[in-house]
């Protein structure tokens, strides 16, 4: 776990000019130019100011230079310079947030469809600019009862947080589908807060965009403050990040996992349920939040192991070393911006290392991915190939006789 | 240089449209307002042309739903004064709305006013030019660029048509102009200035008893779309689908 606790309370309202008045923007100063952030950064080599050059410019006093060019939208928010830093500055955390929103604000225009999603995301709660109301309308389409909080306000071990994507996305609510049956069977004690929950206000592509944030935080806690839960649990690693790296500066108490590591501590329970043989050669790709950012590197891989047939292949890029889909830090909305600036889209060069490793089927366990890598899959012709699966849904299609 | 925006709440189409009892109108009892697109352009419009020329952009709502969010936003954007005038507006015509508005006008010191050229709710599109006759001003609706001489006081605004032809029509101000899109997509504002806009933005209230002007007109029936029976809507798995749409092309030769 690379995120100390100690690092919570000064990533909130911490201002560039007052960097260096915090801990970790002191830590700043113990840069040593080394550039293993800039080299190790997936879009590194398009940005005029990387990470270290970002650092240069700070400590020179020509931080409004970097305000003035769009490097930092290429930022995706893997944590990988973070990752990799031997003096263990919190560039992901703390600096380029801030050094983004400045960005943000000077862009000459903000692309469309960015622009739209944050708009979307504060006027109804998500990105797609979907119904607020028709949040659950997914949980109609399973013969699993789920409990929707507003309706029966009881007590509840488990806050399962759908969030956006497994709410509205229709491959995502395939997940959404595949978990509430796993947790069923399972016999967990969970409920939702169907159209009452609202975006996280996840880590990446919020944290530069800190108003948002916060009308979603203040929100969020108002809906938490209503209900008696014990936890929560989220398919979202993204969500995972806010509630446990953000919430908690503003009284959140609650403990929070990823669906992953959840379904991880019951495997003894569900690992007999899973009879169907699935003959497939599977890899696993290791979402930046969940991996490199939470440590979750081997429960996704036990839970796919479990899977009767199921053999699993590494691609080049693993684990802490694992190339991000592209879809953080809003990466998700600036794919039309990305080309036409002739920028490869991560997903396209992840796909890549996907192939070589002669898979039948590329695993993930976050929700940006499956949409992210059907659409390289189909960009570059390998329908045949490759099919791309949450986890949840692999679980699920392994269930016999369920 | 004072601008004047009008903006209106038009029902959210994200949200299912519900019809009334009567068959008369939408059930407004829970309808969620947006305001108009095209108002949102003319919005846009009025803060380049403060930017260009200096002076002061005024944001105005009649009270039709929630329109603090509304004004707020227009004042992160750029807007200096926001005014919202109370009464009972829900469902209005655009020809009595025109004369609330205009007797806010009358009472103001504008050079311009922009509006939206129309609103999806009614598709009238007469706002505009009713709010111009009534004030006895010029009026250009369907705008899609504007330059100003502020020395003299003469506007050009760029029309487009159909058939591929442009016109720049000259215009003395003070004038109505009805927008359809701005020279640039309404700017992005960071969300932190729009929610500070509504802890210290003041919106100037005002109230207005709208009155029904005659002749005016009734909306018999609002209805959703019947079937015609023409169509044939194919349900079913993606694989069953795609024969049954196979079977049609092959009934009408359009594959062997």
């Amino acid at each position: 776990m690379l995120a100390g606790e100690e690092v919570i309370e000064q990533m909130w309202g911490v201002s560039l000019d007052r960097l260096y008045e915090s801990a970790e923007g002191q830590r700043i100063l113990s840069c040593i130019q080394c550039g293993t952030c800039a080299g190790a950064c997936p879009y590194g080599e398009h940005m005029l100011y990387p990470p270290r050059r970002i650092i240069t410019m700070l400590k020179a006093g020509l931080i409004e230079e970097v305000f003035d060019s769009d490097s930092l939208f290429k930022c995706v928010n893997c944590y990988t310079c973070m990752t990799k830093c031997p003096r263990e500055i919190k560039l992901t955390e703390i600096l380029l947030p801030l050094v983004k929103e400045q960005s943000a604000v000077r862009l000459e225009e903000m692309p469309a469809e960015l622009q739209k999603a944050i708009e979307n995301t504060y006027r109804y709660g998500n990105s797609y600019g979907e119904s607020a109301r028709k949040r659950a309308a997914w949980i109609d389409t399973i013969d699993v009862p789920i409990r929707i909080l507003a309706k029966d306000p009881t007590p509840v071990d488990i806050l399962w947080f759908v969030e956006c994507d497994l709410s509205y996305h229709p491959r995502g609510q395939d997940a959404a589908r595949a978990t509430a049956l796993l947790f069923h069977l399972l016999d967990l004690d969970f409920a939702i807060l169907g159209p009452e929950e609202r975006c996280a206000g996840d880590c990446g592509r919020l944290s530069w965009e800190p108003g948002l944030a916060e009308a979603l935080v203040d929100y969020n806690l108002s809906i938490f403050e209503k209900y008696r839960f014990n936890r929560i649990v989220t398919n979202d690693p993204h969500a995972l990040d806010a509630f446990k790296y953000r919430y908690p500066m503003f009284e959140f108490k609650y403990k929070t996992t990823a669906t992953v590591p959840e379904l991880h501590r019951h495997l003894d329970r569900l690992a007999p349920m899973l009879s169907r043989k699935l003959d497939y050669l599977v890899t696993y790709h290791d979402s930046c939040c969940l991996g490199r950012h939470n440590g979750f590197y081997d429960e996704p891989r036990a839970l796919l192991e479990a899977i009767p047939g199921v053999r699993l292949v590494e691609m080049e890029h693993t684990r802490e070393n694992s190339i991000c889909c592209g879809g953080g830090g809003g990466g998700m909305w600036l794919d039309t911006w990305y080309k036409q600036q002739d920028i490869e889209r991560l997903s396209d060069r992840r796909l890549r290392e996907v192939i070589a490793t002669g898979a039948d089927v590329l695993a993930v366990a976050c929700p940006y991915e499956v949409s992210r890598f059907e659409d390289a899959v189909k960009l570059a012709g390998y329908e045949d190939r490759i099919i791309v699966r949450d986890i949840t849904e692999l679980l699920v299609e392994a269930l016999g006789g369920h | 240089m004072n601008i004047l925006v009008i903006l209106k709440q038009v029902p959210d189409l994200v949200e299912e449209l519900e019809i009334n009892d009567d068959g008369t109108d939408l059930d407004r009892t829970w309808m969620r307002y947006i305001p108009s697109e095209y108002d949102e352009h003319a919005l846009e419009q009025a803060i380049l042309l403060k930017e260009e020329h200096g002076g002061t952009v005024t944001a105005l709502c009649l009270r039709i739903g929630e329109v603090d969010d509304t004004l707020f936003t227009a004042a992160a954007r750029g807007a200096d004064r926001l005014v919202r005038i109370e009464g009972d507006f829900e469902g209005i015509s655009s020809r009595d709305a025109a004369a609330v508005y205009a007797d806010h006008i009358r009472r103001g010191n504008y050079d311009l006013v922009l509006t939206g050229v129309q609103a999806h709710d009614d598709l009238n599109g007469p706002v505009g030019a009713r709010l111009a006759a009534q004030l006895e001003i010029p009026y250009v609706g369907v705008v899609s660029g504007m330059h100003l001489d502020p020395e003299t006081g003469v506007i050009h605004l760029h029309k487009e048509y159909p058939g591929g032809l442009l016109t720049v029509i000259r215009t003395e101000l003070p004038a109505v102009v009805g927008i359809q899109s701005a020279v640039k997509p309404p700017r992005y504002v960071p969300i932190a200035k729009i929610r500070q806009a509504s802890k210290s933005a003041e919106i100037g209230e005002e109230t207005a008893e709208p009155q029904s002007l005659t002749p005016g007109y009734t909306v018999r029936r609002v209805f959703k779309p019947e079937g015609g029976g023409r169509a044939e809507i194919i349900d079913g798995a993606p694989e069953d689908i795609a024969a049954r749409l196979v079977s049609i092309f092959s009934e009408h030769g359009l594959v062997r």
